[in-house]
């Protein structure tokens, strides 16, 4: 009998094969699911330029802000920053490039990207300034948009439980983008709370098959940064 | 809150009819199911990827993984699912999403909506906003009946950017329930205490009136 090969490695190993410049993908949408650990890693390493595509820019003082703060990031792209004085602020500025995008068709964009394909067609939008520049296709006599499909250089990935090989379970509402995020990037790092030995998760509870996933970190702690927000 | 605002968010739980599958937007539409009776058989959706969604709970009784769209802190009922917002969203725009009540901060009589943009002042992204508009079966507003300097919000155009072109079929304000008909806003019933030319003062649009007497909520 064969075995999967182990991808679980050190947490500045996996973020160093990032390149200044890249585009990167982050899970989460608000605390559940974001990979903050990664993120601070990410921002240790002084990573620079970065397109960061993200549902949301999380809240000040977590998660993406800190890229914000340390000026790392060029564009995001988003369905909503407005719990975040800061990327408001500096998109008001001109600081941030920002691409706005319907959250459903995000997915959906992303979901393309994993899945190797070029784009979607999707009337949501119309009629709307999210309809501004895009490729109108008709399709059975009703006028689409072209969505592009979204890949990305990584994707930095958040999972409750993984095994060895980066087969990955997520945690309630902290699923959310990440499935479609972690088929979707060229190095796929996953970040989680808890690894076990091959066989420690059943085949039956694998959310994101590890034949996706390149790194797997297991993270040392739980940070406050993922606890509850007391507001 | 208002007395007549918390009139109109029990009066708007009337929309929601058993087996529904239903949406509330953040703000004024999440108060809405606190108006349903206990063991009442319907299916919350949040956008974030729940379904069946539960009591919100207090900090000290939250699980850090499971929120709302709004950032509440929920829980699961028996029979609840959680899944990614893919799958999320195929619910809202394959036409599974019966209902969903929103905000709004104007209204136009062909049952446009804007809800996510006033440019220069407020620019933060739609978020879900704009698939909810569009696609579920059924668009409800909950909205104040004027801005918060007296100013219509129902309107014969909408002069905001649009989140959703001819999507709404009812407003609840808290002055009155109106349709949005093939002739424009139609009242169906007014708040206690008002008399009808106050609703038609502040509403930016005609109005067609029922014959008869307008029910009272």
């Amino acid at each position: 009998m064969t075995t999967l090969p182990d991808k679980t490695t050190a947490m500045e190993q996996a973020v160093a094969a990032i390149p200044d410049g890249a585009t990167v993908m982050l899970g989460g949408f608000g605390v559940p699911g974001t990979p903050f650990t990664l993120i601070h890693e990410l921002v240790r390493q002084g990573k620079r330029g970065l397109t960061v595509i993200k549902n949301d820019a999380n809240e000040q003082g977590m998660g993406v802000d800190h890229l914000l703060a340390a000026g790392l990031v060029e564009k995001l792209i988003t369905t909503h920053i407005g719990l975040n004085p800061r990327a408001v602020a500096m998109f008001n500025a001109g600081e941030l490039e920002v691409e706005f995008c319907a959250q459903g068709i995000l997915a959906e964009r992303v979901r393309a990207g994993g899945a190797g394909l070029s784009g979607i067609l999707t009337d949501i939008g119309m009629e709307t300034e999210l309809a501004r520049g895009k490729q109108v296709v008709e399709v059975d006599g009703r006028p689409a948009l072209l969505e592009r499909a979204l890949r990305a250089d990584a994707a930095l990935i958040h999972a409750d439980r993984a095994d060895a090989f980066g087969n990955l379970a997520y945690a309630a509402t902290a699923r959310n983008f990440n499935p479609m995020m972690a088929m979707a990037a060229n190095l796929v790092i996953a970040e989680a709370e808890r690894v076990l030995p091959l066989g420690g998760l059943t085949p039956d509870q694998v959310h994101t098959p590890g034949a996706f996933v390149d790194r797997v970190v297991e993270l040392q702690s739980i940070s406050e940064e993922y606890g509850v927000v007391r507001r | 809150m208002s007395d007549a605002k918390a009139r109109m968010i029990a009066r708007a739980a009337q929309e929601i009819a058993p087996g529904m599958v239903v949406n509330l937007g953040i703000g004024l539409p999440t108060k809405v199911v606190d108006h349903l009776p206990s063991g009442f058989p319907f299916c919350l959706h949040t956008e974030n990827g729940m379904t069946g969604i539960g009591p919100s709970l207090p900090p000290e009784r939250a699980d850090r993984n499971l929120i709302d769209a709004g950032g509440a802190y929920v829980s699961p009922i028996p029979g609840s699912a959680y899944f990614d917002s893919g799958t999320s969203f195929a619910l809202v725009r394959s036409g599974r999403l019966d209902l969903t009540m929103l905000g709004a901060f104007e209204v136009a009589q062909s049952g446009d909506l804007a809800n996510w943009k006033i440019p220069g002042r407020f620019s933060p992204g739609a978020g879900g906003a704009i698939e909810l508009a569009q696609k579920a079966r059924r668009v409800v507003v909950l909205t104040t009946h004027t801005d918060r300097t007296g100013q219509p919000k129902l309107l014969e155009a909408c002069t905001l950017p649009l989140t959703a072109r001819g999507c709404v079929d009812r407003i609840f304000t808290d002055m009155a329930v109106i349709d949005v008909t093939p002739d424009g806003f139609a009242l169906r019933e007014i708040a206690e205490g008002l008399e009808v030319d106050q609703v038609i003062a502040a509403t930016g649009a005609p109005l067609t009136l029922p014959g008869g007497e307008l029910p009272r909520f």
